[in-house]
This record gives structure tokens, sequence and C-alpha cells, in this order.
């Protein structure tokens, strides 16, 4: 079972090894609406922690989703240009957005686990 | 004051119900000492009348184009616009309603748009095209703007061959985003090789066809060079008619078409209100500037119209949408359209060869004259003349004569003393055969 | 109940005009002398060989086919369209017919300048009424609307700041600020910087001190501001930012409440543009065309853009170029030509109308009605803010709590009472926000029959009628429309193979 955490962005990042998969929470994708368009970024770009790696767009909202880490893109979740509706039906499933291979682990240690997410959320509504 | 329905007891039970003593009470948060007391220091209300006159006064100090035989182009042409167009956009409906954000109550104007964006990428031969923005001149700077963000590069190259206003608007956009511009020398005899120009650094090349000088060209291997270093072309056009008549800029392989929709459906008006049109390759769609009609269902599955992919604009993305702009310039857009559709395929491509055919003419007889020269290879329906002493002069002593004759190149490129002599001369289908022979006449005299 | 014909009476269903297409007709006769055939084309190897695809209509089909299309849209000539910060007020004909006069329509931009004095002396006369009823010293002519003239105006201000050496790269915008504002100093290449709002609805004076230094190239504020009230401390803003060098740009886009009874120039204002397509009663035609002539104060106005009219030795005259500017250092040229004329000619029209008297009871009306709204319906529905309010009052949607219908969908129910809805979702600082923009030619009676129907939808959405709601609206021409589709899967031209398959 891989380790989730979230960011205050709203991210998501599944750890496997040292490859963690993004996406955005099931949080954020009910803020948003119903998607209607998703960039993902190309494999082999490199992001620092905070840069923008992905936007993600609704009817009348569009966000960035950014790198929760540094690290190395290994793969893009291209089925997301044809089926942006899998971020509303499956945010943290098949509604991934990028995987990025970190240079360093521990770089996600001070994020937050689902519990403290979940506290995080309640406070903003 | 016949624009305000209030009567003095309205306002009396309107402030009693509020509950306020007087009017001045509702401008409470103004610090006192900035508020006046008493109107500012213009003339009282007028009656229609009164204000009809006045204004009547002032356009009779001008010679317009339906008074005198009329020969200016660069960029602003006169046409007959059929009187069904005008009409139609005085349509309460389309003349006073806002942009259709409510589609329920605005399926008119949306429906409008749609089929306005299809004659647009049409005639342009592009896949998609915008509900328009403010003119040709800003539809080429967002095109510049544009192509940077696509390429993320920084360089634009201008040709020589652009209106002159179109560079100025560019650059001056250019300059406040630190983008770099090359702006090629004017170029009468268009000579100059872009191709040559373009580097790793280029995000585009802004051609205009006809040219500003009036010559037509195939850009096609210029668009092969730009997309061969990675750069775009964009291709200005600032007579649409002449589409009807000359291979599409995207045929030629363009990759954005910034034009002048003026042409049709819109009066001279002084240089604006007109209309821009903005045409671009479907893989760039995500990039461009202004709104943008789009077709989907009603919830009974009926067919109708939406401003869709907003997310591009300030009203969501602010500093970083893909531009500033907010409306777009439907009414003119609207009746450009209105224009393209009682020509239709026919009308239209007729109306090209109409003008071509006439400037032919015009130009024949104007090379005939001693000390005229016409030096263009190629045009459509405007050409540059070589006189025999500066053109200014010669255009104000055929003013006197009553003949607006043409601009010449030195009020757009007053510093340049080789195109002093330079006239540029337009024919449209509204010169009539005596009309050229009045100029012919008047040029003869005066040169 | 359907019909079979899929009309409803008068609301009469069109199809595109690329469904109507005779090939070969035409609804404008042209003469077809034999010298179009008989001569050499001069376009060398550049003319077209392909169609283009244009469908073919008649005249009556066309006047048939907009005529339609008209009665499809809501129209500010048909009933209120109390859209916030948009001021839909009537438009006068007269203006129309000044547009279009023989000499003013028919006019190029680059004849001889001797040749059209009239049209010069007409945007003098323009712009000397806009800078008597601001106070302001200067006026840039040729911005073609509000957004366009904030980039004006900012790119005013950053050339003067340049002049002085000062290379300043902050611009501090209110969050309550329209989407224009932000993208403008963006396109002006400055960095933009959010201001917070008080509880009162106006921008945060502490917060603006603490975020001002010699950083700062300028503030753009909104007076009256977005959420319909006056910025109380205005001329402390001002005064503060021109304290650390910087200058401050005014969105002048609600200058309807303000006209003839405060001049921005007193509040330190030195650039603000006014949307002559608002204040002056020129048509919004759709969306579009306006016009946003921006005023200057004495320290921007050597640094407008060109082209402008000057009074000169023989008549009037234009400044077309960088070196007839003499101690004027323009930045250069927004516009191709000399900028709307046509809209200027409709808001001198409306100017010389109305008078400075005139003006002066427009804006004191447009206040009154908007406050009127306030008073009969703020028991009812839930004003943002204590009043007075300008010529705009902003509600939320704390009266909808608990009720499962949303802003949109009352004002979708809006619609089908015969009323345009007030603008919805913007300023974004409150919650669900319903910004209503009466406009002073509305009279009275209509302003309480508005009244009555906002009260009696706002109590059925109170006592739990949601679904009503949310099938609105049932009388338009079209129901709710599907927008996630529109935009998942963008069909923006018509194209003839896609429908001739779905058929």
């Amino acid at each position: 079972m891989a380790t989730v955490k979230f960011t205050e962005e709203h991210e998501w990042i599944a750890l496997d090894g040292d490859v963690g998969t993004v996406g955005i929470s099931d949080y954020a994708q009910n803020q948003l609406g119903d998607v209607v368009y998703v960039e993902v970024p190309e494999a082999g770009a490199s992001f620092n922690k905070g840069e923008e790696a992905a936007v993600v767009e609704s009817v009348k909202a569009a966000s960035e989703v950014y790198a929760p880490a540094d690290g190395e893109i290994v793969e893009a979740n291209k089925d997301l240009e044809d089926n942006p509706g899998a971020v509303n039906s499956d945010a943290q499933g098949a509604g991934w957005f990028y995987k990025i291979k970190l240079n360093n682990v521990a770089d996600i240690d001070g994020l937050m686990d689902e519990d403290a997410y979940k506290a995080y959320v309640a406070e903003l509504d | 004051m016949r624009y305000l329905p209030l009567t003095d007891q309205d306002r009396q039970d309107m402030l009693a119900a509020i509950g306020a003593p007087n009017i001045e009470a509702l401008y409470q948060d103004v610090a006192a000492d900035v508020l006046l007391d008493q109107p500012v220091d213009l003339p009282g209300f007028k009656g229609e009348l009164e204000v009809d006159q006045l204004i009547s006064n002032l356009a009779a100090k001008n010679l317009g184009s339906g008074a005198a035989p009329f020969f200016l182009g660069a960029g602003n042409y006169s046409h007959h616009i059929p009187a069904a167009a005008d009409h139609l956009i005085q349509r309460s409906e389309f003349l006073t309603s806002y942009t259709p954000y409510q589609p329920e109550v605005s399926q008119g104007t949306l429906q409008a748009l749609f089929e306005f964006q299809t004659q647009v990428a049409m005639i342009t031969g592009m896949e998609v095209a915008n509900a328009s923005l403010y003119d040709g001149a800003t539809a080429a700077a967002e095109a510049a703007m544009m192509s940077c963000r696509v390429t993320r590069r920084n360089k634009v190259i201008l040709s020589g061959g652009l209106h002159p206003h179109y560079a100025e608007v560019t650059a001056t956009n250019a300059k406040f985003l630190s983008l770099d511009v090359v702006t090629n020398p004017a170029n009468p005899e268009s000579t100059e090789d872009l191709a040559a120009q373009i580097d790793d650094e280029t995000a585009c090349v802004i051609v205009q066809n006809p040219g500003f000088f009036g010559q037509v060209r195939d850009h096609a291997t210029l668009a092969e060079a730009c997309h061969d270093k990675g750069a775009l072309l964009v291709v200005v056009v600032t007579e649409i008619v002449s589409l009807g008549a000359v291979l599409s800029p995207g045929e030629m392989g363009a990759d954005i078409v910034a034009a002048e929709g003026q042409s049709l459906g819109n009066a001279l008006n002084f240089g604006g209100p007109h209309v821009g049109l903005f045409a671009v390759r479907e893989k760039y769609l995500r990039q461009m500037p202004g709104r943008l009609a789009g077709e989907t269902e009603d919830v009974e599955g009926k067919r109708g119209w939406v401003l869709t992919l907003s997310t591009r604009e300030q009203h969501i993305r602010r500093e970083k949408a893909t531009s500033n702009i907010c409306t777009n310039s439907g009414l003119c857009a609207l009746a450009f359209s209105i224009h393209l559709t009682l020509l239709g395929e026919a009308g239209f491509t007729r109306l090209a060869q109409l003008n071509h055919a006439t400037a032919i003419a015009l130009a024949d007889k104007l090379d005939a004259i001693s000390g005229v020269e016409v030096i263009n290879e190629t045009f459509f329906n405007e050409f540059t003349l070589r006189l025999s002493k500066p053109a200014t002069a010669v255009v104000e002593a055929l003013a006197a004569r009553g003949i607006l004759a043409g601009v010449p190149a030195s009020r757009l490129y007053p510093d340049n003393a080789e195109l002093e002599n330079l006239l540029l001369v337009a024919a449209t289908e509204t010169v009539t055969p005596t009309d050229m022979d009045q100029l012919v006449g008047a040029l003869e005299e005066v040169l | 109940m359907s019909t079979a014909s899929g009309n409803r009476a008068l609301q009469l269903e069109e199809k595109l005009i690329f469904e109507q297409n005779s090939p070969g007709m035409t609804a404008v006769d042209l003469p077809n002398p034999a010298e179009l055939t008989n001569v050499e084309s001069r376009l060398g190897d550049v003319a077209r060989t392909n169609p283009i695809g244009l469908p073919g209509l008649s005249e009556p089909q066309v006047v048939r086919h907009y005529l339609r299309l008209s009665q499809k849209n809501f129209a500010i000539d048909g009933g209120l369209y109390p859209l916030g910060s948009c001021t839909m007020k009537h438009n006068p004909r007269l203006n129309e017919k000044m547009a279009r006069l023989p000499g003013l329509a028919d006019i190029h931009p680059l004849q001889p300048k001797a040749t059209v004095q009239g049209a010069y002396e007409l945007i003098d006369m323009t712009a000397h009424w806009l800078k008597v009823l601001t106070g302001m010293p200067a006026v840039a002519m040729s911005p073609a609307a509000g957004a366009h003239g904030e980039l004006c105006g900012l790119m005013s201000i950053r050339a003067a700041l340049e002049a002085r050496g000062d290379g300043r790269q902050r611009v501090l915008v209110p969050e309550s600020a329209h989407g224009t504002n932000p993208a403008s100093a963006h396109m002006c290449g400055y960095k933009v910087e959010a201001i917070p709002a008080t509880e009162q609805g106006r921008v945060d004076l502490q917060a603006l001190k603490d975020k001002l230094s010699d950083e700062v190239a300028a503030i753009m504020v909104t007076n009256p501001n977005t959420c319909g009230l006056f910025e109380n401390e205005i001329i402390e803003m001002t005064q503060a930012v021109h304290d650390v060098g910087g200058l401050v740009y005014c969105d002048g886009a609600n200058f309807n409440a303000i006209v003839g009874r405060v001049r921005p120039g007193d509040l330190g204002i030195d650039a603000m543009h006014l949307n002559l397509h608002k204040t002056f009663s020129t048509p919004h035609g759709g969306g579009g065309p306006g016009a946003g002539p921006v005023v200057l104060s004495d320290a921007l106005a050597a640094y407008a853009p060109l082209p402008y009219v000057v009074h000169g030795e023989d008549g009037f005259d234009l400044i077309e170029h960088a070196a007839e500017a003499g101690d004027n250092q323009p930045y250069g040229r927004m516009k191709g030509f000399h900028g709307q004329f046509g809209v200027m000619v409709r808001a001198l029209a409306y100017m010389l109308s109305m008078g400075s008297d005139g003006l002066r009871q427009a804006s004191s009306d447009a206040v009154l009605n908007a406050n009127y709204l306030m008073a009969k319906l703020g028991d009812i529905l839930t004003p943002s803010y204590d009043g007075p309010c300008m010529h705009e009052v902003l509600f939320d949607d704390r009266f909808l709590n608990d009720t499962d219908v949303t802003t949109l969908d009352f004002a979708k129910a809006m619609i089908d009472e015969g009323f345009h809805p007030m603008t919805m979702y913007f300023p974004l600082v409150v919650h669900g926000a319903l910004l209503m923009e009466p406009t002073e030619t509305e009279g009275k009676a209509t302003l309480d029959e508005f009244v009555g129907v906002i009260r009696t939808l706002a109590e059925k959405a109170q006592t739990g009628n949601a679904e009503d709601f949310k099938q609105a609206p049932i009388y338009t021409p079209r129901r709710r429309l599907d927008e996630t589709m529109a935009a998942r899967n963008p069909v923006l031209t018509y194209k003839p193979d896609q429908a001739a398959a779905a058929e």
C-alpha cells in the first residue's frame, strides 16, 4: 500500500518507491465542478517543488497543479486529454495527472496524511 | 430631460422610502469638500433638434467619400454597404443587448457569432476564429503576443510590407512585455528576405497580404521557413475583400491570421470602430485571445450556443489570461457577417473581381500619365504610384479641386525621404469611370 | 406541449445560414461588365482557385434570418437589464442618427487634414467635455474599450516613471477588482499584488499602506468600487501612494454614479478610463464596440499615446508621430488610426443632449434608483454591506441558505419573469453575489414591478420550491445549455460533414 500525502493546494501524491503519482483531491474536483480540460506535462520534464506542472480547467475556473516536490516526470496521464471527466469521477484513481521521480523522497515528509488533510478541508468549509 | 423617467414626486417618494432627507445624503461617503454643489462648467441640456444641428454643422465641415471622387485605402476602404445590413444591425435586440453571458436570452447574438466565426474561418482558410477583436492593428499585436506564448520565444519579425500602424501597435505592446521586435524598413518594391532573418529565438514572422504598398504574394515558402525553425507565420489582411480573389492565408500555410474586417458591413467612420478578425490553427486554440461562441445542447437536447473556453479569459484567469480583452467588436462583427451572408460565395467572389478590375482600369489610366508610374507588378484593389513630385502636395492640390486622391506614403513614413513621391491609390467597386477621368484630368493639371 | 414545426407562436426556430444554401444565389446584385473577364489579372500566381464554401441566400431570406435571430435576444430597449457594473441604460437613437451622418460616417482617417477639420473639432469637443467632467487636464482618446483604456493608463504610468529613471515593478490591485485590472497590469509588464478589503467592502487602507514602498509603481482602484460603494478613504489612499512616489489608476467603469457630482481629479487620481458605452449611453451591441478614453493628470499628460488632436496654427492638427510631439513623450500607438470615432460621435450627442445639469441629474437618479432597490429588497434579500450604495447594490446568497436554490437558479427564474438577471458571482469578495444596477433610465413603476417579482421569487425559494428554480428558464427559446459539453468538445465552426453524419 503506497503512502498517500496531501498538499495545502489540494494535490495528492501516492509514493511507490521513489516515484510519486500526483493528482488533485476529491475535494478539489468537487470545488472545480465539471472538469473540461487538463494539460499534463511531458515525460522528461523537470520541476522544482511548487512549480506549475499541470493545469486543470472546469467551465468556470482554472487552476494550476503544482509539483509537490522536486523531480522528473516519468509518465503523464494522456487519457485525460480525451476524458477529462475522469478527474471528477475518480479523482484519486483514474484521474491521476502524472508520475514524478522524486529527487529526494524525504521532500514529502512534511505533507499532510489523509486524516490531517480531512481536518484541513473541514476547516475550509 | 427626455431620457430620465423619474418625476420630482417620484424622487421625493423614493427618498422617503429610503429614509434619506435628500440626494446628498446618499453621497455621504464622499468627502464634503470634493462633492460638487452645482453642475460643472459646461452647457446645459439641449433638445434633439439643437444637438442634430450642432453635430450636423461639424459634419458639414468635412469632405466625405460620398461627396467626392475617392481613392483612399491604406487599411480602411470605402465599399458599398447593402441597405439591409445597416437596417438589421439597428434592430434593438442586437444594438442594445449586452455580451451574451445569459445564453438562454442571447441565442440570437450567439448564433450570429457562431456563423461569423465560421465565415471568418472559411475565407481565411483557417480552422477556428474568435468572435472578433477591436481592429486589425490590435489583432496583429495579439498575434505577436500569442506567438510568443505558443513558442515560448521572444522575438517577433515584422515585414516592411506591414501597415505602419499595425507595426507600431505591435511594437508598443511588445515594448512593455520586453519582447524583441525586428521591424523591417518600408518595402515598396517587396524585395525583403524574411526567411533569412528567422533564428531559434524567433516566435513569429508577421507579413501582410496584400502588402501595405499593394503587392500580393504567395507566402508558402516563408511559412515553410518559419516552421523549419519552430516559428509561426502570421498573415495580416487589411482588405478582407481581397480574399474573394486571392489565395487564402490558410492555403499559404499561415498559423495565425490577424485581419481588419471593416470592408464588409462597416463604414469608414474616420478609422473606427472597426472589427478585428482573428483565426488560428486548431492546435493553438487554447492560446487564442478573445471570446468564442460554441455549439452545445439545452436540457431538452435542442441545439444551442454558449460562450465557451472562457478559462482563457481575464475574468477567470486574471493576470494569467491570454489577453486583457473583455468585449469583442460585436455589432461590427454582426455587420460584417450580414454583409457576407448577403453576398454569399457568388457575390463575394464577384465583388472581389469587380474591385480588381476597377483597380486595373485605373492603374492603366494613371500609368499613362507623364510623371506617374505604377510601381506594382501585382496588386488587388490598391497600388502605389511614384509621382514626379512629393505626393503630399499633390494630394492637397487635388483635395482643393474636390478629389480625395489617395494616401501619401509620407503620411505614415514622415522621416523616409525615399518614399516622399509615393502615393497609395485604392479603387473599390464604388469608383466610377467618371471618378477615374476626374482624377486623371486633375492629376495631369497638378503634375 | 410540442408543435409539429418546433416553433412556438412568435418564437421561430432558425437554421444556420449554412443550412439554407442555394448555391450560386446572392443578395447583392453587382455589375458584371466585360472587363471583369477580359482583363489580365494582376494577382500574379496567387489567384484563388478553390471555392470558399460560403452559402448563397436571397435578400428576403437574409432579412428573415437575422430578424428571427434578433427575436431570441433580450435587450435594454425591451426591458429592465440590471447588470451590475455594465450600466445598461437607454441608448438614444439620436446618437445612431448622428454617427451615420455624411461627413462623419464616410470620412477616411488619412484624408488631408484640411478636409476633416470638423472631425478633429468633434474629437476635441468630446475631449473637452470628458476633461471638465473629470477635472483632469488631458485625455487620451484612442483606446477602444475599458480594458484597452486600463492598458493605456498603465502604459502612461510606466512611461512617466521610466522617464524619471524609475523602474518600479509592482502594481497593487484590490481583490474585488474586475479581472481586466490584473490582466492589464500583466500586459504592461507589471507584477500584480492583491490588496484585501475591509468588512465594509472597501480597500483596507492599512493593508494598502503596509504594501506601499518605492517598489510600487501604481495602485489600480475602482471608484465607486465593484461592491457599489464609494471608497470613503480614497483621498488618503491616493495621498499615501503619491507619498511613496507611485501613481494612481482608477477604473472608471462606475463613473455613472458620480458624473457631475464628483471629479476624479479632486481625488488624486492620475489616470482613469471612461467607458463611453456605459456612462455615455453608446450601445453595447451584443458585446462591443465600445470606447475607453483615458483622462490623465498633470503628472501623466505628457505621456499619452499617439495620435492626438491639437489646436494648430491653421485650425486643428493631428499629432501622429513622436517627432511631431514637441515636449511630449508619447510611448507609442495603441490602435490603428485615431480610435473609436463613431463611438465618440454618439457619446458627444448624448453629452450635448444631457448637458451639465442633465448629467448631474442622471447620476443622482442612478444612485437613487439603486438605493431604492436596496430599501425595498433589503429585508428579504441579504445586502452585503450597509448603505447607502452608489449606482448599484450588492446582495449575497445568504438569503438562499438551506433552500437548495443557487444564485444561478434564482437568475434563471428571473428570466422567466421577463427580467434580465443582474450580474452574478461578481465581485468575488462575497458569496454568490447578485449585483443590481438599475440605471437612471428606469422609472419608479418599473422598479416597483421588479421589486414585486424579486420578493415573490425570494419567498418562493425560501418556502421549498427549489425544483422550480432548477427547471428555469422554461419560456425561453432554449432552456439551460450544457456548458460542460461545449467546453469538453469545442465546436466553434459549422462543419457540414459532421451535420450530414449526424442525420
